[in-house]
């Protein structure tokens, strides 16, 4: 089934089916009335109307995306190697061509207003992209020429100390640590002191330490007022620090949902109940139940909808103990952004 | 006009130069010293003068115009083809830059360090064979002209180029045997008259030719078809470098 484009915040009904049948737990979840979130009446700074890139190749990249990006969040755009997150970004950015469809920055169009909005956004590209023999003080002034900015050594030295990059300043580029070249980039994307910042796998390759500081470092930003778009395939760098999450593959944008709402709409939970003695096989009075029994016979596993005011967790106790069962332990489990992201990628060939 | 980018773009590649500045410039005027020490002194001294002009001095403005092709091409087109291979390109496209600015920064660079070559091997020149230069101020425009449209075609081989071997394709396919046959070394006229036919389709004679003119007031084809000759290429080149920013080709495809 194809899912059709949708915007930023309430799903058509193809895309409810979709995720349907990904995954049928989430069905009543879906059917219930959206939640009206507050991000709904923040204005969007980044427009996307039916996006799609095919190269000359051939190869679709992106087919008919859109998406509205709210002033000053973070959205978490989750997909796999691939599946169209860098040619999204470098679409909006200026560095690919469009084959169909617009995208505006703050109401400016990217192609006819070129000069407005590139001069708002700022990229951390993917790979480490770095002249080898540069000092980054003359790439960061390269990169602020670039945008039309005048020199400003102050700014320039705020910010190198805020990346923890000022007693490398005189450094070339080709002596710095693949987590020093990372920041450099951050650096430049933010030399010109951009109002959207667009991070391509930023923490990529990056150590816990370094990716945990860049979490931080995207914190500091949206707090003054930059809106971050990032793609990822870290699930837990979505988890920790995005407001919304969009899941993009083959091209296609899957989903885009505040980071919570998705979590407790699409988030299961199991109930894992230990048996004291193993079992070759469920009693028959538990047959209605449709729960899991473990290779070893000792761990059963009921999956429930946590939100719902009857979860049957108690009747399936007392039906476990009337059949004779006896119980070890007890424990449950909420699915995360992780199991959500794989059941929805999974589901598209 | 986003004169900051331009300024940046320009000191960047004529910094590159300086930085390797026994490679940009040294070895283009020792090649060139060379060809004056082979041609002009030793087989030079055993050929006649050539319409009036001695041999040593009138291959001095074939000479340059070998030096200022070659080396026009080679540092525009690796002026935009190395951001493509390393991917740096990446921040002069997203940068609120027009392709006009981009042209004059990277253009404008590789004119300057062959503007930079020419008057090296004009100097050197001096200190092998008697010179003096009827026009200067035509000679100085000649210079300009072949300057600036070569580093264009450079940069559109640059920006066509998807490899080192293509870069380095048409340099050494197309550009060097059109600059040894389009009379470097000879004037046009010694050639039988098929073959003086044949050289009016290489688009090279008639800029040596022209730019001979201006040293020497001798010319193979007049100054004005020289001069039309050099704008119609100019124009073509910057057409291309238009067509190709307004589609992307090889840049954003």
């Amino acid at each position: 089934m194809q899912a059709s484009p949708i915007t930023c915040t309430i799903p058509n009904l193809s895309t409810r089916l979709l995720v349907f049948a990904l995954n049928p737990l989430v069905l009543l979840n879906y059917l219930r009335p959206e939640p009206v979130l507050p991000e709904l009446t923040m204005p969007s700074i980044v427009s996307i109307a039916n996006l799609s890139k095919t190269y000359t190749s051939g190869y679709q990249a992106l087919k008919d995306v859109s998406l509205d990006i709210q002033r000053g969040e973070i959205l978490a755009l989750l997909g796999p190697n691939g599946a169209g997150k860098t040619t999204l970004i470098s679409i909006i950015c200026g560095i690919v061509n469009a084959t169909a469809g617009s995208v505006t920055v703050a109401g400016h169009d990217i192609v006819s207003d070129f000069r407005i909005t590139r001069s708002m956004i700022g990229l951390v590209p993917q790979e480490l992209t770095l002249g080898a023999f540069d000092t980054v003080w003359n790439t960061l002034c390269f990169s602020r020429g670039l945008f039309g900015k005048k020199p400003n050594p102050a700014y320039l030295e705020r910010l190198l100390k805020d990346l923890s990059l000022w007693d490398k300043k005189d450094s070339e580029l080709m002596s710095l640590s693949g987590g020093m070249k990372r920041r450099v980039l951050i650096g430049k994307a933010l030399v010109h002191e951009p109002t959207v910042l667009f991070l391509d796998e930023p923490t990529a390759g990056v150590d816990v330490e370094l990716r945990k500081d860049m979490w931080e470092l995207v914190r500091r930003l949206r707090e003054s007022g930059v809106t971050i778009i990032l793609t990822t395939h870290y699930i837990e760098e979505a988890e920790a620090i995005a407001d919304r999450v969009g899941v993009i593959n083959h091209g296609q944008l899957l989903l885009v949902e505040d980071k919570r709402a998705l979590m407790h709409k699409l988030g299961k939970r199991q109930l894992i109940i230990e048996l004291q003695t193993p079992l070759s096989a469920l009693p028959s009075a538990l047959d209605s139940w449709a729960l899991d029994l473990s290779a070893e016979g000792t761990h059963v596993t009921y999956t429930y909808d946590p939100h719902k005011t009857h979860t049957g967790i108690d009747e399936l106790l007392q039906v476990i103990r009337d059949a004779g069962l006896l119980l070890k332990d007890i424990h449950t489990t909420q699915s995360s952004l992780e199991d959500i992201f794989v059941s929805l990628v999974k589901a598209k060939p | 006009m986003n004169l900051y980018a331009i300024r940046v773009i320009y000191k960047y590649e004529m910094l590159r130069a300086w930085e390797t500045s026994l490679q940009s410039f040294a070895s283009p005027v020792i090649s060139t010293a060379l060809y004056f020490v082979v041609f002009g002194s030793a087989i030079g001294t055993r050929i006649q003068h050539i319409e009036g002009v001695p041999y040593g001095t009138f291959i001095v403005p074939g000479l340059m115009m070998l030096a200022l092709l070659t080396q026009s091409i080679a540092n525009a087109s690796f002026g935009i083809f190395f951001p493509k291979f390393t991917g740096t390109i990446y921040e002069v496209l997203s940068a609120p830059i027009s392709f006009v600015e981009i042209l004059i920064g990277y253009v404008g660079a590789a004119a300057t360090k062959s503007l930079i070559i020419g008057a090296i091997i004009l100097g050197t020149a001096g200190f092998f064979v008697p010179l003096e230069i009827a026009h200067p101020f035509w000679m100085l425009g000649f210079l300009l002209l072949t300057c600036i449209s070569f580093s264009l075609f450079g940069f559109i081989i640059g920006l066509w180029a998807n490899n080192f071997e293509k870069l380095q394709l048409i340099p050494m396919l197309v550009i060097t045997p059109l600059v040894f046959l389009g009379g470097s070394f000879y004037s046009v006229n010694m050639l039988p008259p098929a073959w003086q036919t044949v050289s009016l389709f290489n688009p090279v004679v008639y800029l040596i030719s022209g730019f001979r003119w201006s040293f020497f007031e001798v010319a193979d084809v007049s100054v004005g078809v020289s001069l039309t000759m050099v704008m119609v290429f100019l124009i073509g080149c910057l057409i291309t470098v238009w067509w190709m920013f307004k589609t992307g080709y090889r840049l954003k495809q």
